[in-house]
């Protein structure tokens, strides 16, 4: 098992140099452990996604992040407070934005948003101009007076991101947010998340099981288990697994392919109409083809490494498969199951 | 565009005032659910006025003939109730719905304290429960109670008591219901009994021990007759039938003042309000 994470802990009372940082981290729900013991940490500005089948445990341990489920063992600090000791210090610098909505259906998008900023206690001096800062950033600004519930799912979780925002919290957390929207709508949510990465520095943890998705991250953190698999850049990630994927064509493959293999001790395969071989680094390999005289080639094509091939290295299974094994599947929320009897 | 002026997140501890804005919001949340819902302000005053008015005249011919009192007269006070407990019981089981779709959390996850957002809940429900008993209050002349200010004013006021600790009482149960389905079998085994055991539509007197005993848990009870009281004390009426149609609550043969009878539901509401904040503050 490779753990890339970091052992500090966290500095107490908000002057630590990194904004998330677990020890230990542990959730056992009776006899099953969600989370096993996890150490990570997220520095400023970051945006920190957790990659895995559900089951996996992310759920779990964002909630534990957001005071909402308490650890079985082990330490988290966000913002550098602590969070079970300093809960309410913790929520206040935070945003959610969570895979089920929590919008209130019978208000108007703007009602939301001022319910929000009442419970954050946002200075009724800033509320205005913020709520246009934000509503105007997901575009639902026009929309502000419309009542919750004739808005589209995508719609609904743009202006969640809005609301998660409003309060202007350190760190954002976003489980699974773009789950159960169109493959429009979630491009859609990510030019919207990126974008705010470029307005408002904020560090941002998030959990998905879409590979596309971890690819926006500035680091991904693979999960497996209630285990971190592995903590790294997605490039680095996917340089890990080794090789790129090259496909050619050329004027003549059959001589090609016997130059490739003498030449550059490769064994190319004909696939799809066109050359292909692996090497380790696909974009400096290229130039040394173009310069053999004896080659002619007419289309080239290099391809990395996808996090899917990541997860398979990390894992010995695909993301899929993972998720088809019918791993315990701890619903998203477990507050819920404990609100059911509070 | 630079980062733009983020509004920092004053870093002040949890103040009094600060909590008060939190009870507002959930008061106002709850009034403007209120008044959006239309259908739901019409049809939870459907039920008052058919009670009044099919069985309040159906029974009224069983009252002796000569007497002056009406038996719908004797039953306004206990219609009020009944206004006042379905509204108050249906605005605390709204939590249910929050938490089926998720409004619940974002109220738990605020950095609020949790005995705030109780309160607020009490308060917007008792508001609504409250007003929706006072609109009940246009059919006084009709049952033949006069338009007095201070009747009207007492019994706004006994039904604002009643209305907070109902709808404490109504979040205690919503704190333990996990599904909008149960909601059937709230209203059936303990808001009809409730009604029923209240001495709003029959007197409590006279009753067989076992019943007696039912009538004198309820908290209703003690909100039911302070209200009747009220409106006796305003119609004519011989003292004899006074007495027989509203014999009030006694405790080992004494009759509770009224006074005392509405401590005992402000006692009940504060208790109701408690326990609720500390369903709500359980830790997972």
């Amino acid at each position: 098992m490779v753990q890339v994470a970091d052992q500090h802990v966290g500095q107490a009372g908000g002057g630590g140099a990194r904004v998330i940082d677990a020890v230990d981290l542990t959730k056992r729900f009776g006899d099953f452990e969600a989370v096993k013991s996890v150490n990570f940490s997220v520095e400023p500005g970051e945006t920190y996604g957790f990659l895995g089948p559900n089951g996996a445990g992310k759920s779990t341990t964002i909630s534990m992040l957001c005071t909402l489920v308490r650890p079985s063992a082990g330490q988290a600090t966000v913002a550098g407070y602590d969070v079970v000791r300093q809960r309410t210090e913790v929520r206040r610098q935070i945003g959610l934005v969570f895979q089920d909505t929590t919008l209130d259906d019978y208000l108007t998008a703007g009602e939301n948003l001022r319910f929000h900023a009442e419970l954050y206690r946002v200075p009724k001096t800033d509320l205005d101009g913020r709520l246009w800062q934000v509503m105007d950033m997901v575009g639902l600004w026009e929309r502000r007076n419309s009542i919750v519930k004739t808005f589209s799912g995508g719609m609904k979780r743009r202006l969640e991101i809005a609301r998660g925002l409003l309060h202007s919290p350190r760190v954002l957390f976003l489980d699974e947010p773009t789950v159960g929207l169109d493959p429009q709508t979630r491009s859609h949510i990510w030019s919207y998340i990126n974008e705010l990465k470029r307005r408002e520095s904020i560090t941002m943890f998030l959990t998905t099981h879409y590979m596309d998705e971890a690819e926006h991250c500035d680091r991904i953190a693979i999960m497996d288990n209630g285990e971190i698999v592995v903590v790294d850049t997605p490039e680095a990630l996917k340089r890990s697994v080794g090789r790129d994927r090259v496909s050619i064509n050329t004027s003549d493959d059959q001589a090609a392919m016997e130059l490739l293999a003498d030449r550059f001790d490769l064994e190319p395969t004909v696939s799809e109409g066109a050359i292909t071989f692996f090497v380790a680094h696909g974009e400096q390999f290229v130039p040394r083809l173009f310069a053999d005289p004896d080659l002619t080639i007419s289309s080239v094509h290099v391809a990395r490494p996808t996090l899917d091939d990541v997860f398979m290295a990390y894992t010995g299974r695909t993301i899929r498969d993972a998720e088809a094994s019918g791993t315990e599947r701890m619903r998203a929320n477990p507050w819920m199951r404990s609100g059911a009897r509070r | 565009m630079a980062v733009t002026e983020v509004i920092g997140v004053r870093d002040v501890g949890s103040s009094v005032a600060d909590d008060l804005r939190a009870v507002r919001m959930i008061w106002k949340r709850e009034l403007i659910r209120f008044t959006r819902n239309k259908v739901r302000m019409i049809t939870s005053l459907a039920q008052p006025v058919i009670y009044l008015f099919i069985l309040g005249t159906g029974l009224s011919q069983l009252i002796p003939g000569g007497s002056k009192i009406d038996y719908r007269t004797f039953i306004f006070p206990g219609v009020l109730g009944m206004t006042v407990l379905f509204t108050a019981i249906f605005s605390a089981l709204s939590i249910v719905w929050d938490r089926e779709f998720g409004f619940l959390r974002e109220m738990l996850v605020a950095p609020v304290r949790r005995s705030a957002l109780v309160l607020g809940k009490c308060l917007g429900g008792a508001t609504v429960a409250t007003f929706q008993g006072a609109v009940m209050l246009i059919f006084c002349g009709l049952v033949h109670v006069p338009y007095s200010a201070t009747l009207l004013l007492t019994l706004v006021a006994e039904m604002a008591l009643l209305a907070f600790t109902l709808t404490a009482f109504g979040t205690v149960i919503a704190a333990r219901m996990a599904q909008v389905e149960t909601f059937q079998v709230v209203m059936n085994f303990i808001v009809l009994p409730m009604f029923f055991l209240s001495g709003a539509v029959f007197p409590l007197d006279r009753l067989p021990r076992w019943l007696a005993v039912l009538t004198k848990v309820d908290p209703m009870t003690y909100a039911i007759d302070p209200m009747r009281r009220a409106v006796f004390d305003h119609v004519e009426i011989a003292p004899k039938l006074a007495r027989t149609l509203n014999p009030g609550m006694t405790w080992a043969g004494h009759r509770l003042p009224a006074g005392l009878e509405l401590a005992v539901v402000a006692f009940l509401g504060l208790a109701m309000l408690v326990a609720a904040v500390v369903q709500f503050s359980r830790p997972e």
